[in-house]
């Protein structure tokens, strides 16, 4: 039988390491990095972990612990961790061809059968050269199928011992790992098929591998049983190695500061159109329906507001100033005067391919049309010479609803003047 | 009146016709010389760092230069390296005298540092080229 091997390569705790890297003042001490905004933690050292600190955890309710341990609190820089990404990503590849990012810190291999007998050398080669080469520790796990490839990576970053690395494939005691793993902790496992698990007394993943097939095909359904099969060992969610273009497109920001005017509102929203736009032609779109939305401050007293609001484009489009002046009438509808906005977003939906816009005869293609062209050279300017360097005016200039980053690293990687400086 | 111009269309030709000798370079053109190539050897591994202070003037590294950092490469005896010194990024060369470590300076106004046991030393990079502004 042609037996397959997946490996999962998870980054330890990806966002503070990526800051350890250029910044040696924070090894060994508890560290967390902070949302869009400062607001929640979305990575924490384990020193951080240690002290109980959950993920997600809104920062107002953690001030006291955060004095009393003298944790570092850090904005996040999500250009730094984008290219230590991709330095890291890159090294696997060169290491496995077989990858699928899967994202910003994880990654699935999948090696042949032959490779086998060296596969537990091997991921520790792997874990060496990415420790070496870019300072950002990871963590192999290795299994017939992903689920237990997912399940493996969990047993190498608990237990220390293992230093980093572990190989599910062949060991006797598979079960009885199984039997520490908590079905919560199993991929694709939400928390609706939690409850419903639980209920009927399914506790570990132990306990969902040896279910009967007829009774998971009946209440879970394919996607169950595709769970089922892959803990014993069967693999049914494959590699993907092409990254699919995402259906809709979503941009939407909190506020540094809650914002009133409809002159700050409509700047941030053509911000958000100008970013989204942008994501959108580099996965060579169109959109066919653009939609507004803004919500007040939950935390505050006073109205609770929440509205969007959308409209259907009868010519698919791309091109940021026209998305912009739609979306702008968009918001008119929905603002309301006395409010203080917290949140606002859009979402571009209804995505289609470039190339296979529908013509007829009141409607021209965007393809190949002045307006692509004019976008076109925006965006390759924006990539020479950075982020922004043209922008629509409409955006404004300065951002009264910027994010709040108060301690956000450097650019070490990216911006010339931002490199890191070394005394000599 | 109310007359127009007829416009002629032309066809744009992208690439040039030379009315005289074709150039005889052009069976022999290469691809221009990209300076990443020369200094570059490992992209995912190599950063840039700038130096501040002359504690390796004598080296050739002066204060402001930029240097090509390799963390993929081992950080052998006479090699300068960045290194971690006790929570602090120092530019210094590896020396090795009466079997104790140093980091050198290449410098007489400053004193090596002698890595000891139980010390915070961690090796962060190999330096492996110095660009230098000479106008």
């Amino acid at each position: 039988m042609n037996k397959r091997i997946f490996a999962l390569v998870d980054c330890d705790n990806f966002y503070v390491s990526c800051e350890r890297v250029f910044n040696p003042k924070l090894k060994g001490k508890p560290v967390v990095v902070l949302s869009n905004n400062d607001g929640c933690v979305i990575s924490r050292s384990n020193e951080v972990k240690e002290l109980g600190i959950p993920m997600g955890a809104p920062m107002f309710k953690y001030e006291d612990m955060i004095k009393k341990y003298k944790i570092e609190v850090l904005s996040s820089n999500f250009t730094l961790y984008g290219d230590m990404s991709r330095r890291v990503m890159e090294i696997l590849k060169s290491m496995c061809p077989d990858i699928e990012i899967y994202s910003i810190d994880e990654a699935f291999l999948s090696f042949d059968y032959f490779t086998l007998h060296n596969i537990d050398d091997y991921i520790k080669k792997i874990r060496e050269k990415v420790l070496k080469w870019t300072g950002i520790p990871i963590s192999i796990g290795v299994g017939e199928t992903k689920s237990l490839a997912k399940i493996a990576t969990k047993l190498a970053k608990k237990r220390k011992e293992l230093n980093g690395t572990f190989n599910i494939i062949g060991r006797s005691d598979v079960d009885e790992i199984l039997k520490k793993i908590e079905i919560r902790d199993i991929w694709g496992i939400g928390s609706r098929f939690e409850e419903f698990l639980k209920k009927n007394e399914v506790y570990t993943a132990y306990d969902y591998k040896y279910l009967p097939f007829d009774w998971v095909k009946k209440h879970l359904k394919t996607v169950g049983l595709r769970i089922l099969l892959e803990l014993n060992g069967i693999p049914c969610i494959e590699m993907e190695f092409i990254e699919k273009p995402r259906k809709t497109i979503c941009t939407s920001r909190s506020f540094g500061k809650d914002l009133e005017d409809f002159k700050d509102l409509k700047e941030a929203i053509s911000t958000f159109i100008t970013i989204s736009s942008e994501k959108l032609r580099k996965q060579k779109s169109l959109a066919k329906i653009l939609s507004v939305f803004v919500m007040s401050n939950p935390f505050k007293e006073g109205e609770r507001y929440y509205k969007m609001s959308t409209v259907y484009l009868e010519k698919p489009t791309a091109n940021t100033s026209e998305l912009i002046e739609r979306g702008v009438e968009e918001l008119r509808k929905i603002y309301k005067k006395g409010i203080l906005y917290k949140k606002a977003g859009v979402v571009l939906s209804g995505l289609i391919d470039e190339n296979e816009q529908q013509l007829s005869f009141f409607i021209s293609s965007y393809k190949g049309s002045k307006e692509e062209n004019l976008m076109k050279t925006i965006d390759l300017i924006n990539k020479k010479i950075g982020r922004d360097s043209i922008f629509p005016g409409i955006n404004g200039i300065e951002k009264p609803y910027k994010m709040r980053q108060l301690k956000r690293s450097k650019n070490y990687t990216t911006r010339w003047e931002e490199i890191l400086i070394v005394k000599s | 009146m109310g007359r127009k111009k007829k416009k002629i269309k032309l066809p744009l030709y992208s690439s040039k016709v030379s009315a005289g000798f074709p150039s005889p370079a052009d069976d022999f053109i290469d691809k221009t010389l990209d300076l990443n190539d020369l200094v570059i050897k490992h992209p995912q591994a190599t950063f840039f760092v700038r130096v501040s202070g002359n504690s390796m003037i004598n080296a050739g590294i002066k204060d402001g230069d930029i240097l090509v950092v390799d963390k993929s490469l081992e950080p052998v005896e006479g090699k300068i390296v960045i290194a971690n010194v006790e929570g602090e990024f120092v530019l210094k060369r590896i020396r090795k005298k009466n079997g104790k470590l140093y980091l050198f300076p290449e410098n007489s106004d400053f004193n090596p540092i002698e890595i000891k046991e139980g010390m915070e030393c961690e090796i962060w990079g190999v330096v492996t080229y110095v660009i230098h502004k000479t106008i």
